[in-house]
C-alpha cells in the first residue's frame, strides 16, 4: 500500500518543537500553524523578521525557526517600524494579543497605521488577558466574567468591546484589514487566505495590513474546548463579525479611501 | 576627511552621529532639543539614512529597540518628560543587550518643570532610571566639540558592550555655538553583530536568531538560567567600570579646594578656578566625563589629602551625592546649585562670579 504523508509539522516549526506552552483547547497554536503555512507557501520565511508582543502568543518563539524579536509589552509595532524602515526588503510582521495590540499598545498600533507602515500584524483575540489569569481586556464581551470583572463586564463601568479590525480599516495608511476565526475548517481556510492577502500587501508595498483572529481560551472562559468553539460561533461572532473590512491594491487608492 | 564648522551643540550631535556611521534617528519634538531632531530630518534622508518622527518618546525608544536588534546604529534625543517616558525600554535594551545611543538635553524639572536649561536628570541617567536596577555608561560633554566627539565614542562603547549609552548635555550646551572640527574618530575594531536579526537566510550560518528581554522567563543560550545571565551582565558592568572611566582635572595639583562639575557648569567652574588662581587661591577642578562609571577613586585621593570640595551643578544637588560617596566623610562637600542662579527664573544661570564668591567664603 502506498502511504502518502498528508499532514505534519510546518517546516519552519523547530524539530523538536520545544516545550508545549499551551493549554488544552487553546487555538493560538492553530493560528501559529496558519502563519507558518502562509510563510512557507509564499517562500518568504527566510527573509522574515517577526516581532512578538507580550502574552501567550509570544511562546511561539520556542518553536519558530525564524528571526524573532520579543518586544516590550504593547510596543511590537514601534520596534517593527524601525526594523522595516532600516531593512526595507525584509518581511516584517508582528504577532500580538488583543491586550497587547489595542490595550497597552494602542498608541503604537495607531502610530503604525497613521504612517502606513509596510508591516503585517496578526492580532490573536481571545477576549481576555490569558497569560496573567483571564482579566478584562478591551475586547471582553459585555457580561463576560473575567478575573477583574467577577460580575461580568458592565458597559457603565468598563465600556464596550473594541472592534479592532473595523478600526484599522478607518486609517488611510491601512491597505488591508480582516477578521477571521479558526473554529471550523472552513474558517481556518478563510483565515489562511486573509493572512496570505495581508502579507501580499506588504510585498506589494501598499500599506499596513492587519488580520484579527478569534481564538479560544478554555481555562479562562471556564468552558470545555468544544463549548468554546460553540461560543465563538454564536456569541463572539455576533459581536465581532468575520470578513474583510478593507482591501486596497495601490497607494493611490489609499489616499482616496475614506 | 576633516571639516571645520561653526555649529550649535544640538547640531554637533548630528555631525558626530553622521561621521561615525549612525544609520537611523528616531525622535519626538521636545524643548530644548528640537534642533537635534530637525538636524536629522534635514540631513539624514538625503544621505539614504533613516529619520523618523515617532508618535511619542515611548515610540522613539522602542524604535531604537527594533533598529538595534536588526544590527543598525540607532539613536534618539530627548529632554525631561520624554526621558521619563523612555525608561521602561532603556531597561529592556539592557536586558536584550541592544546597543543604542540616547542624547538627553537636560531641562528643568520636576514634572514639566521648565523648558530651559538645568542639570536635574543626573540620578535617573546614572542609576538606571527604569525597572530592574541596571547600568549604562553616561558621557557628559562640556563643549560643542566634545559633544561631536563623545557621540562617536558613545556609539563605539554601546556596540562594544552591547548596552544602551546616554550622552548627558543640557539646554545651554545645546544652544551654544562654537567652532568645531568634524571628522571620523577611529576607536579600533569591533566584533561583527552576529547576534542581530536579518532574516534566517541572510545569517552567515543560516540559523535563526532570537532577541528577547525576558531572560528570566525564556532562558536563551548560552545562559542556562536567569542567574547565570545576571552574572554575565554583572561582569560586563565591572568591565565598563574598570576600562571606561574618563575624567579631566584642571589645576587640581596642590589645590586646597576642588570644584566638581560636568556639562555647562564645568565651563562656569573653570572660569571660577581661573579667577581664584589669578588672586593666588589654590583651587582646582575635577570634571567627570563619564558620570557612570564615576571617578570615585580620584575624588577619594584628593579627600585623603584634606582637600575641601565644592560641587557646582544646576540642580538642588544630585551629583553631590556621588562626590560624597567618593569623599567617604573625610572632608566637607559644599554645593553651588540652582538656588544660586544669577536671576531667580528658568532663564537664570550659575555664573562664575557666584562660584568665585563661594570659593572665597570656603577658603
Amino acid at each position: 500500500m502506498n502511504k502518502k504523508k498528508v499532514c505534519g509539522n510546518p517546516k519552519i516549526w523547530k524539530d523538536p518543537p520545544g516545550a508545549v506552552m499551551y493549554c488544552p483547547g487553546c487555538q493560538h497554536p492553530v493560528i501559529h500553524r496558519i502563519i507558518s503555512e502562509v510563510l512557507e507557501d509564499m517562500g518568504i520565511d527566510g527573509k522574515a523578521i517577526c516581532v512578538l508582543g507580550v502574552g501567550c502568543h509570544a511562546f511561539v518563539q520556542i518553536s519558530w525557526n525564524l528571526d524573532i524579536l520579543s518586544s516590550a509589552h504593547g510596543r511590537a509595532l514601534d520596534s517593527a517600524t524601525a526594523v522595516k524602515r532600516l531593512n526595507s526588503d525584509a518581511i516584517v510582521f508582528t504577532v500580538q494579543g488583543d491586550g497587547d495590540c489595542i490595550g497597552i499598545g494602542a498608541g503604537a498600533f495607531i502610530g503604525a497605521m497613521v504612517r502606513g507602515e509596510k508591516i503585517t500584524t496578526i492580532m490573536y483575540n481571545n477576549t481576555n488577558y490569558g497569560t496573567t489569569g483571564g482579566q478584562l481586556a478591551p475586547t471582553t464581551l459585555l457580561g463576560q466574567k473575567t478575573a477583574t470583572t467577577p460580575h461580568g463586564r458592565d458597559a457603565a463601568l468598563e465600556g464596550y468591546p473594541v472592534h479592532t479590525a473595523e478600526l484599522a480599516a478607518t486609517f488611510k495608511g491601512t491597505a488591508y484589514s480582516a477578521r477571521g476565526s479558526v473554529h471550523t475548517p472552513a474558517d481556518y481556510q478563510r483565515t489562511k487566505r486573509y493572512i496570505k492577502t495581508a502579507f501580499q500587501k506588504q510585498i506589494d508595498g501598499v500599506g499596513f495590513s492587519f488580520v484579527e483572529v478569534l481564538s479560544a481560551c478554555p481555562p479562562n472562559w471556564h468552558l470545555s474546548p468544544v463549548k468554546c468553539l460553540k461560543r465563538i460561533g454564536e456569541d463572539i461572532v455576533s459581536e465581532f463579525p468575520l470578513g474583510e473590512f478593507k482591501n486596497e491594491d495601490s497607494t493611490e487608492r489609499l489616499s482616496k479611501s475614506k | 576627511m576633516t571639516e571645520r564648522m561653526f555649529v550649535q551643540g544640538n547640531e554637533a550631535v548630528g555631525w558626530g552621529a553622521l561621521y561615525c556611521g549612525c544609520d537611523g534617528f528616531f525622535g519626538y519634538p521636545i524643548t530644548p532639543q528640537n534642533e537635534v531632531t530637525q538636524w536629522f530630518a534635514h540631513e539624514f534622508p538625503k544621505r539614504g539614512k533613516v529619520f523618523l518622527q515617532s508618535q511619542s518618546e515611548v515610540g522613539s525608544i522602542n524604535m531604537l529597540f527594533g533598529g538595534a536588534a536588526a544590527g543598525f546604529r540607532v539613536m534618539t534625543s530627548t529632554s525631561g518628560p520624554g526621558w521619563g517616558l523612555m525608561q521602561e525600554t532603556i531597561s529592556h535594551c539592557v536586558a536584550a543587550e541592544l546597543p543604542c545611543v540616547i542624547v538627553l538635553v537636560q531641562r528643568g524639572g520636576p514634572g514639566a518643570g521648565s523648558i530651559r536649561h538645568a542639570q536635574m536628570d543626573y540620578i535617573t541617567a546614572t542609576r538606571g532610571g527604569g525597572q530592574g536596577g541596571y547600568k549604562n555608561i553616561v558621557l557628559a560633554p562640556s563643549s560643542v566639540q566634545e559633544i561631536h566627539d563623545l557621540i562617536q565614542l558613545g556609539f563605539h562603547l554601546a556596540d562594544k558592550y552591547r548596552n544602551p549609552l546616554v550622552i548627558l548635555t543640557d539646554g545651554i550646551l545645546g544652544q551654544v555655538s562654537e567652532s568645531i572640527e568634524v571628522k571620523t574618530i577611529d576607536f579600533g575594531p569591533l566584533d561583527k553583530k552576529l547576534w542581530a536579526l536579518r532574516g534566517r537566510e541572510r545569517q552567515e550560518d543560516g540559523k535563526s536568531r532570537i532577541v528577547n528581554s525576558a531572560v528570566g522567563v525564556l532562558p536563551l543560550p548560552p545562559y542556562p538560567n536567569y542567574i547565570s545571565w545576571l552574572k554575565h551582565i554583572e561582569e560586563k558592568y565591572r568591565e565598563m567600570e574598570g576600562s571606561e572611566l574618563r575624567y579631566e582635572t584642571y589645576e587640581a595639583e596642590g589645590a586646597d579646594l576642588i570644584l566638581v562639575a560636568y556639562g555647562y557648569t564645568a565651563r562656569v567652574s573653570k572660569e571660577a578656578v581661573n579667577m581664584a588662581r589669578a588672586e593666588g587661591h589654590k583651587v582646582g577642578m575635577i570634571r567627570p566625563i563619564t558620570l557612570w562609571p564615576f571617578p570615585y577613586s580620584v575624588i577619594r585621593e584628593k579627600a585623603m589629602l584634606g582637600c575641601k570640595f565644592l560641587v557646582v551643578e544646576d540642580s538642588l544637588g544630585l551629583l553631590i551625592d556621588d562626590v560624597k560617596i567618593g569623599v567617604e566623610g573625610r572632608t566637607d562637600v559644599h554645593l553651588v546649585g540652582i538656588l544660586d542662579r544669577h536671576i531667580p527664573t528658568d532663564g537664570g544661570m550659575i555664573m562664575p562670579g557666584r562660584v568665585f564668591e563661594e570659593i572665597k567664603r570656603l577658603l
